[in-house]
């Protein structure tokens, strides 16, 4: 039926999901891919990935402050996981969560340690991610609608 | 598209396919062409939102920054529909947002948030948000998001359809009066009677209410910090006691007006309304009044018998009513009957005519013949149930079902109580210390009421003596009752009061819900004030139905007799005052009721609700308090009605009266209504029905009685 590159694009798209990357939001973003923004998912990830240099920015940069600001951390770590959310990226949005609640019990260690973790998962998704709409965009928009079984 | 590029370009509209379409009419394609203001700092959000929503075929704007979208939506006043707004938002709170739009431009506004914390769902929806989505805000909620809309026009519809179908319902009940009345009614004439008062208050109050007449638009941009310095004023003064003045003294900003601080404060208040009108549609016994549209003036079942509005009610409760009540035996009854609601109206309005011009308001014309008192008695048991008057002894579950079922007729007859006692009392008993009381019924004569409490005592004393010698012999009707007034009593009447104005407020709502909700807190706030004070149900002279009493000879009455501090405090009258209270407090109530909604009915909508709102402006505690008043008031009517009937029966009234005063204080404490179900106990259906008894025989024809109902401080009263 899809040519093996389709089929590829697929196992790919499939694997984000299954490995615990994307969730359903991400498939919110492919349904709203029409004629007027064919690459629409990409776009927003790109934007994402402009928007939250910054945030982390910001984030490391509180993080650098002794004592921890944590209303500020907790702050920043909200809108950052507002953005995560925003484009589906599942394991990069509990690990704010985690990094939210030990802002919550104030715990300092638990949150450079959390933000280590929200940073590798952040790099991960970006490469996991640019791989497959470098595909994608090889393989043609057809079969990137489909959802995961 | 970087993060610079977004700030720079905070706003950006984009059109969708959608044609569209005018704001007023529903277009064939909605909603296609919403005009949605997206409000939020992530600009991913942003993009995926404005996505959303033109594949709705809304006609999307983005924008990044609070402030911007607040100035935005100022310039284009009329350019949205609806905003969708982000909690959290670095330059300003998505809630201070929330609350602006509220307040100047009344847009349904939806908050989202990744944060699905209770708390915070929670306070959007106090703040008055229409919708709360959580992040990731779906496509399928966003497709909805147009009903928000339309509700809230519904809604709008509704109200303007009930305060049409008021004023008409008003307007016959003048037609069958003298036309002459008729135009008395307004609020040109209450302002006129209170600008002759002479109260500090008033003048504050008068002002507010001229700018709410004129409807004068504030000319100074309230800025969020102009605002902030605004609340704080107000929560500073307690919101009950901001007055534009005080406010504007706190606020210190030069070139703002107090106009100005007066037509915000207004808004304010109406904001708060609408944030509380969210709580009380929380609670189910609140439920009708909150939502006026829906309760009121439909018909519910109940409720109609209540609604003052519906002067035919109570003709039809009458001799139902009566039969019940009297039942037990009163020969006369039916002769009470004979009143039709357009006496009833007659009645009322002659009232309203005689407010304008006096101070006295509406009370005067109110007192019946002790007939027609009976069927009011009557018509508000009726539309408590006939089966609670039955039950009288049982008061709490009557008295429980009649908070729910008719918090406005409830209160109202306890208001009306008062009266009827006097009216009853005199003629058996009153002679000793006869006090008549005239009841303001509308909330702007509350307000006035409370400075001009030691104006009203002497009045009423006045009345006191009068009513027996003047208001019996000088009435047609020749009921002139003067109500012995224990203490105990006039508590009671103070209760009674507040329950009205809480009714009054009631009915407001039941016209407008944001409007309603401030009426509430109004009359919760006055009935704080008046109630730690003594009021003194005043009977005063009552004219023949049907015939306006001119203001000048109630005043007269009015004048001729001095108060008496011993009348107030002689409890002996309490007993016959029980029966004849619940008759006349049920007039008095539909009186108030109708004048208020008169007075409000014929400014515009809008014009309602500013007064509302200006009534607030100086009294209103805090709104949080009238929601639960809406509540408290209920009981305290039941309570009154309660109370009166046990002084009747018993010495009780004593403890009443202080229970009766520590409530009103509370104003919308539910407690209070415990308590005067625990008194209703003493209460016996046998006294009320004897007390009827009495008043149809001593009440010669139907009299029209004013009430007004003072609130005395206890300072003011005589020792």
């Amino acid at each position: 039926m899809a040519s093996p590159l389709h089929r590829q694009v697929a196992n790919m798209r499939k694997a984000l999901f299954d490995q615990g990357f994307l969730d359903e939001q991400f498939v919110q973003l492919e349904e709203l891919q029409d004629d007027v923004n064919p690459n629409f998912v990409e776009e927003v990830v790109t934007l994402f990935y402009k928007d939250s240099a910054r945030t982390m920015l910001n984030i490391e940069a509180a993080l650098e402050q002794r004592p921890l600001d944590f209303g500020k951390l907790d702050a920043c770590m909200h809108t950052f996981k507002g953005s995560c959310s925003s484009i589906g990226a599942r394991r990069m949005k509990s690990e704010c969560s985690q990094f939210r609640e030990f802002c919550g019990e104030r715990n300092s260690e638990g949150c450079l340690k959390t933000y280590q973790l929200v940073k590798k998962e952040h790099e991960t998704l970006r490469k996991k991610l640019g791989n497959y709409f470098q595909m994608s965009r090889q393989a043609g928009p057809i079969e990137t609608a489909c959802r995961p079984k | 598209m970087n993060t610079d590029t977004v700030a720079k370009s905070a706003i950006s509209t984009a059109s969708s396919n959608g044609s569209r379409k005018g704001v007023d009419g529903i277009p064939d394609q909605f909603p296609a062409g919403l005009r949605v203001l997206v409000v939020d700092d992530d600009p991913i959000c942003l993009k995926i939102l404005e996505k959303m929503l033109q594949n709705c075929l809304y006609e999307v704007t983005t924008c990044s920054r609070a402030v911007v979208a607040l100035s935005m939506l100022r310039e284009r006043k009329d350019g949205f529909d609806l905003v969708l707004s982000d909690v959290y938002m670095p330059d300003m709170d998505g809630f201070k947002l929330l609350e602006h739009i509220g307040l100047e431009m009344d847009l349904p506004v939806i908050m989202m948030s990744a944060d699905d914390g209770k708390d915070v769902v929670m306070k959007g929806v106090t703040h008055g948000a229409c919708d709360y989505l959580i992040k990731p805000v779906r496509m399928e909620a966003l497709k909805n998001i147009w009903q928000h809309l339309v509700r809230k026009k519904r809604n709008e519809l509704k109200d303007l359809e009930h305060s049409g179908s008021v004023e008409d319902s008003d307007r016959n009940k003048r037609a069958s009066d003298d036309g002459d009345y008729a135009s008395s009614v307004n609020e040109g004439s209450w302002r006129n009677s209170k600008r002759r008062k002479d109260v500090k208050d008033e003048e504050d109050e008068g002002e507010e209410r001229e700018d709410s007449s004129t409807l004068k638009k504030p000319r100074v941009v309230w800025s969020v910090d102009l605002h902030q310095q605004f609340v704080a004023a107000v929560n500073q003064l307690g919101i009950d006691k901001a007055v534009p003045k005080k406010i504007l003294e706190l606020m210190n900003v030069p070139g703002l007006t107090r106009e100005n601080v007066a037509s915000h404060l207004q808004k304010y208040r109406l904001y708060l309304k609408r944030l509380s009108g969210v709580s009380q549609h929380q609670s189910g016994l609140n439920a009708p009044f909150v939502n006026p549209s829906d309760a009121h003036f439909s018909s519910l079942g109940s409720f109609d018998g209540l609604d003052i509005q519906t002067i035919a009610v109570p003709n039809q409760l009458q001799p139902e009513n009566l039969m019940t009540l009297q039942g037990i035996g009163r020969p006369n009854a039916t002769t009470g009957m004979g009143i039709t609601l357009v006496d009833q109206m007659n009645l009322l309005n002659p009232e309203s005519q005689i407010t304008n011009s006096s101070k006295l308001r509406y009370g005067v014309s109110q007192q019946q013949l002790s007939n027609k008192q009976v069927n009011l008695l009557h018509g508000l048991s009726t539309a408590m149930e006939p089966k609670q008057l039955m039950h009288l002894r049982q008061p709490v579950q009557t008295f429980g079902n009649m908070g729910l079922q008719v918090s406005e007729g409830g209160s109202n007859g306890f208001l009306s109580l008062p009266t009827q006692r006097t009216g009853t009392s005199h003629l058996d008993h009153m002679q000793g210390v006869p006090v008549s009381s005239s009841l303001t019924m509308q909330g702007a004569q509350h307000r006035q009421q409370v400075p001009v409490n030691q104006n009203q005592i002497q009045v009423d004393m006045l009345r006191q003596q009068r009513s027996r010698g003047h208001l019996l012999n000088e009435i047609a009707g020749g009921h002139a009752s003067s109500l012995p007034s224990s203490i105990g009593q006039q508590m009671l009447s103070n209760g009674a009061s507040g329950l009205v104005f809480s009714r009054n407020a009631s009915v407001v709502n039941g016209r407008s819900p944001s409007t309603g909700e401030g009426c509430f807190n109004n009359n919760s706030p006055y009935i704080s004030v008046s109630q730690p004070s003594i009021t003194f149900p005043v009977t005063h002279g009552t004219e023949l139905p049907g015939n306006g009493f001119p203001v000048a000879s109630t005043a007269g009455l009015f004048q001729e007799s001095i108060p008496t501090t011993g009348s107030l405090e002689a409890l002996g009258g309490a007993n016959h005052l029980k029966g004849s209270r619940g008759a006349i407090p049920s007039y008095d109530i539909f009186s108030e009721l109708q004048n208020k909604s008169q007075g409000w009915e014929l400014p515009s909508v809008n014009m309602t609700y500013n007064t509302a709102g200006a009534v607030n402006l100086s009294h209103n505690p805090d709104f949080a308090l009238g929601q639960q008043g809406l509540i408290g008031p209920q009981k305290n009517g039941l309570n009154i009605n309660e109370r009166a009937s046990r002084e009747g029966a018993d010495p009780l009234q004593n403890n009443l009266s202080g229970d009766n005063s520590f409530r009103i204080k509370a104003e919308g404490m539910p407690n209070l209504g415990g308590d005067n179900v625990l008194l209703n106990d003493h209460f016996g259906q046998d006294d009320v029905f004897t007390i009827y008894k009495q008043q149809p025989q001593e009440g010669i024809g139907p009299v029209e009685t004013e009430f007004s109902f003072d609130g005395f401080h206890m300072d003011n009263i005589p020792a």
